[in-house]
């Protein structure tokens, strides 16, 4: 029962896959139908992206829950350092940022991998939080003291706390009729990776159909309200389609996931975008040629993992 | 029919040649790999983006000269050339940073093959410039840091004379410029422990000292090359 489910799901997912590809290679061959040359290069390139994040995901799968914790860890700390990059720091900052990067970050991952929802929904918010106000005071430079601790907070809770929630899906028991196990839960935490691409897109494309009222000009030119109610519907829809392979949801349970998984999403680009937009940048990094940056391709599972995981926590009842 | 010019000429290409390659044989196989995984190691640390601009990888004798902010900026500049360039590339580096403690005294010697230079005592007869042309020989390229220690400000500080001289005294070298970028948030002045920030070297289109070129014209020259990276 169960592995029918995740064969029909790698299935679905492979079919396509291939065949939006197939279209962008079409779309690639025939400049003449009028679309932009340069929409279709992006649009390629994502297809390309989303072959390697999909085989980067079964690879961890494969290799089982601590892999794929060890996987999401790694690309935590990518992001951290991209985010921290392009945010301006001093040297009183040096520091603290040291212990951010090589203390906090793992030991966050590592109770995560263990299971201690008790200690790791503190750890970084809480206690990294006053390690890090603490150690910057101590370091003796107080110029816009609370500005400088501010942003290593915000980095450490987007790339790191909140991306957490996602491998920390494969943690939560899951039982009932929908059936458990280790592949339920796998599926599940595919369920959210493939809600937010949907919903990315979703919001890309309605934007492009029907948008007209920006969101916010200033922050983004390509968001628009038609866009994200758009692509709040598609995703809610397609998430009731597919309720069959996400083991604790109602087809309804599913549709309201993919409404707040959309959502949030939407709501992670358009804060990225506003901490680009200060730093007078358009990607993070350079990572995938076309993608940006990795913080560009996380900003919106960022944002949907930790409601998406509390989400799940009440639907299952589970108790951590 | 050899004129006694071009036989010097011969006689002193060759020797530098052969005392180089069996240098490179008598560097144990440990010290190869520690170097290749410290290359490794840096990168990954720096987080480095390599970008060659209007200019390509080459094992021709080259002097590369970098602004200077960061005590990683000789590793990471080594570390971002291909392996084969990396091979011939020596970095030239402060004796007084350089050969303080085993493990660094041991990397510089045995690991970079670095040219140390004593910083207390440049003489008129003991010119570091003569040094390190006389290292470098016919083969051996170098990295330099022409503003003589690492700025405190950030920005490139004025470029002290040595570039000149070696340009003056090895015309046949081709200068490339280099720019480090974010490295001194990596790895500031006074600290010990990096931050593994991301950060982009870029390597730029070779210049020469020009026929005539006054002193601190080609100076002032040599630092734009290097700004001008920056974008």
């Amino acid at each position: 029962m169960n592995d029918i489910r995740t064969i029909a799901l790698i299935t679905g997912v492979l079919a396509l896959l291939t065949a939006v590809t197939g279209v962008g290679q079409f779309l690639k061959r025939h400049p003449d139908r009028g679309l932009d040359p340069a929409a279709v290069r992006t649009f390629n390139l994502r297809i390309r992206g989303w072959w390697v994040l999909c085989t980067v995901l079964a690879a961890a799968f494969w290799l089982g829950t601590t892999a794929t914790v060890v996987l999401f860890g790694l690309v935590s700390f990518w992001a951290l350092r991209e985010f921290i990059t392009l945010t301006p720091t001093r040297k009183g900052d040096h520091r603290a940022l040291f212990w951010v990067f090589f203390a906090f970050t793992p030991l966050h991952y590592l109770l995560v991998g263990l299971n201690r929802y008790d200690i790791f929904s503190v750890f970084l918010p809480v206690y990294a939080t006053l390690f890090v106000l603490a150690r910057v005071a101590f370091a003796g430079d107080y110029k816009r003291f609370l500005e400088r601790t501010a942003k290593i907070q915000a980095g450490l809770v987007v790339c790191v706390y909140c991306l957490s929630f996602a491998p920390a899906l494969l943690q939560i028991p899951i039982e009932g009729a929908a059936g458990g196990g280790r592949s339920a839960n796998f599926r599940l935490l595919f369920f959210l990776i493939l809600l937010v691409q949907f919903a990315d897109c979703m919001q890309y494309v309605w934007s492009r159909m029907l948008g007209r009222r920006l969101v916010a000009a200033h922050v983004s030119s390509n968001r628009t309200w038609e866009g994200l109610l758009g692509s709040a519907t598609s995703t809610a829809l397609l998430a009731a389609a597919l309720w069959w392979a996400a083991p604790p949801f109602q087809p309804w349970q599913a549709a309201l996931a993919g409404l707040v998984v959309a959502t949030m999403g939407f709501a992670g680009g358009m804060t990225m975008s506003a901490i680009k937009r200060d730093r007078g940048v358009k990607d993070y990094g350079t990572l995938v040629v076309g993608h940006g940056g990795v913080l560009d391709r996380i900003d919106s599972i960022c944002f949907a993992a930790p409601v998406f995981y509390h989400i799940t926590l009440l639907v299952t009842g589970a108790r951590l | 029919m050899l004129s006694p010019a071009d036989l010097t000429e011969h006689v002193a290409s060759k020797v530098p040649l052969e005392s180089a390659s069996g240098q490179k044989a008598g560097r144990s196989a440990f010290c190869r790999a520690a170097g290749l995984s410290l290359a490794a190691l840096a990168r990954l640390l720096a987080g480095a983006s390599v970008r060659w601009i209007a200019s390509q990888p080459d094992t021709c004798q080259r002097i590369y000269f970098a602004n200077h902010t960061s005590h990683l900026d000789a590793l990471v500049i080594w570390a971002s050339l291909p392996q084969p360039v990396r091979e011939v590339t020596r970095p030239v580096a402060a004796k007084d940073y350089w050969s303080r403690g085993i493990v660094r005294r041991w990397l510089a010697q045995e690991v970079f093959d670095a040219i140390l230079i004593d910083r207390t005592a440049i003489k008129v007869h003991q010119s570091p410039v003569d040094l390190m042309l006389r290292e470098a020989g016919t083969t051996h390229s170098l990295i330099v840091f022409p503003e003589g220690s690492r700025s405190v400000t950030g920005e490139v500080d004025e470029f002290k004379s040595g570039l000149y001289y070696l340009a003056k005294k090895r015309p046949d070298i081709e200068l490339i410029p280099v720019h480090i970028d974010n490295l001194n948030r990596v790895l500031p002045r006074g600290e010990f422990l990096p931050v593994p920030m991301l950060s982009c070297i870029s390597f730029g289109p070779p210049l020469w000292l020009e026929r005539g070129e006054a002193k601190l014209d080609f100076l002032a020259r040599a630092r734009r090359a290097v700004l001008s990276l920056k974008e």
